[in-house]
């Protein structure tokens, strides 16, 4: 694998950010291809990649809760009102469940996920790159990009929609929370609404998605990670770009797969 | 068992290496003299294929590994050691996971085989009490200590040595260097020793070569080096700067 150099110019102009921009684009995708090249070769380095999901659920698991409670506490509080000028009120938990489970649980989920650990990841591997240690792996005979790169993005890749699950039904007792506030209303009758107005196709796409998005952090912490250069500066650049490249992306993707399923079974769209 | 042929490595316009040649021989410690950035370190990392050198060869045991395959690059890996100048310990990992890495990954051994090498490896560079230590938590000098341990677990056939001894107070750098001049004679190793110790050098060293501007300009044993009348070399070795 050989990525090319990005360089970086203390004030760029607009030609010097429009260069960096597309080596960043080359980079990540020769990045890519060479994951998919190494990821199903073995050795699995399987332990590695159980230590990295443990280390990345653990670290995720509070602040994903959080936002969790309040996205569905703060959605139902502000539907409430609106339904309740159109005698709807009944329609809230089915309102509440369907932006949660499609949409605002994986995305948001997914932009905190990527917060947390796209730049945990590059910061992690950027400093492995400036203090030679990816080096000292190679000349121990390890495959770097096998054993710190490989491993992480697989980690990230599947705890994600595990965490984002788990964020959906946290949402649902937020928003079942701020609803007893307005009138009573049973778990049970709360919960059955759900499930009557849910189906299947509302949530495969949503969690489907999310596979997506955890390789999006993981991939792109890693590749700004893995070339980092430059000393401790370095460092936090990569850290710091790595988040802003990661959200963005997880933006993009998730407009372009919203449109192809609308697109390609407009009964779930 | 090392020949190493017309290595030239610049990076944009600045030219580390300049057309370098020179040879290893079996068992033999070579040591590397050269003022601080004149590419010693660029020229290790040459050596192990961490770094493409622009242009030349680096023979070993006749084979060229400028043009090894990944398979093959891994298998001369194995057989070898490097202590990096920063030494280059694993962050995350304690150092008895540090020593076990090369040692678990490239070969068999039993658990009980693991310990006891860590043990004894730690021993030789008289750190046992840090096993269980972070490398955070380590000085800069138990630091490069504990590097050097992790290179030599394996008992590596070619040991490459980048400043083992800089960092070190004068007991230990006089221990160290009787260790790695012990690894010599009891284990046969070939060693590539880049320092600016002149004490350590004399005790190790069988030659030596002094790098400059990308040039090897001298070659011979420690005590030819120290005597020369080339002013440079005296310069390099002598207690006043000298100037004319
Ligand atoms: N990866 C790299 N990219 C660009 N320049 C580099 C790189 N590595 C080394 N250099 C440059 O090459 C020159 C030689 O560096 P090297 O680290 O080999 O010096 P050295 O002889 O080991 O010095 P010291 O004794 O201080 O360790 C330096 O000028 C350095 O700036
Ligand atoms: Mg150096």
């Amino acid at each position: 694998m050989k990525l090319p150099q990005i360089k970086h110019i203390k004030d760029p102009t607009t030609s010097d950010k429009l260069y960096s921009f597309f080596t960043n684009l080359s980079g990540l995708t020769i990045f890519n291809i060479e994951f998919f090249k190494q990821a199903f070769l073995p050795p699995y380095e399987i332990a590695q990649i159980k230590k990295h999901m443990i280390e990345l659920g653990v670290k995720t698991f509070p602040i994903v809760s959080i936002m969790g409670f309040i996205l569905g506490f703060v959605l139902s509080l502000q539907s409430y009102p609106v339904l309740e000028r159109f005698g709807a009120t009944d329609f809230l938990p089915s309102t509440v469940a369907l932006s949660v489970i499609r949409e605002l649980g994986p995305v948001l989920t997914a932009i905190i996920f990527a917060g947390r650990v796209s730049s945990g990841i590059g910061a992690e591997l950027s400093s492995m790159r400036v203090t030679e240690q990816i080096d000292a792996m190679e000349v121990s005979a390890v495959n770097p990009f096998k054993y710190l790169v490989v491993t992480r993005v697989f980690a990230t890749t599947m705890i994600l929609p595990i965490l984002t699950i788990y964020v959906i039904f946290i949402a649902l007792a937020g928003g079942f929370l701020a609803v007893i506030l307005f009138e009573s209303m049973s778990l049970i009758y709360f919960k059955n609404a759900i499930i009557a107005s849910i189906t299947f196709g509302d949530f495969v796409p949503g969690i489907a998605k999310t596979f997506l998005f955890g390789y999006i952090v993981g991939v792109v912490g890693a590749y700004k990670g893995f070339t980092a250069d430059g000393g401790t500066e370095g460092v936090g650049r990569a850290s710091t770009t790595a988040v802003v490249m990661s959200s963005l992306l997880i933006l993009i993707s998730d407009m372009v797969l919203v449109k192809i399923t609308v697109w390609l079974w407009p009964s779930i769209g | 068992m090392i020949e190493i042929r017309g290595l030239t490595k610049s990076f944009g316009d600045l030219h580390v290496l300049n057309n370098v040649s020179f040879d290893v021989n079996v068992g033999e410690n070579l040591v590397v003299f050269g003022k601080s950035g004149t590419g010693k370190s660029v020229l290790l990392k040459c050596i192990v294929g961490l770094l493409k050198p622009d242009k030349g060869d680096v023979f070993v045991n006749g084979e060229n590994v400028i043009t090894f395959s990944t398979k093959k690059l891994n298998a001369f890996r194995k057989n070898l050691g490097f202590l990096f100048q920063g030494a280059a310990l694993y962050d995350s990992m304690s150092v008895r996971e540090n020593l076990e890495f090369p040692l678990k990954r490239n070969f068999n051994f039993s658990q009980e085989e693991v310990d006891k090498k860590v043990l004894k490896t730690l021993e030789l560079v008289g750190l046992e009490e840090a096993v269980d230590k972070m490398p955070s938590e380590l000085s800069g000098g138990m630091r490069k200590r504990i590097g050097l341990a992790r290179s030599i677990i394996t008992e590596p056939a070619l040991m490459l040595y980048d400043e083992p001894t800089t960092g070190l107070d004068p007991i230990t750098s006089k221990e160290i260097s009787v260790l790695i001049l012990n690894l010599q004679k009891k284990l046969k190793m070939t060693s590539i020793v880049v320092t600016h110790d002149l004490l350590c050098a004399e005790i190790i060293s069988d030659r030596a070569i002094m790098l400059n501007e990308g040039k090897i300009v001298f070659e011979g044993t420690i005590e030819e080096m120290t005597n020369s009348q080339d002013k440079f070399l005296k310069n390099f070795f002598s207690h006043e700067i000298i100037n004319d």
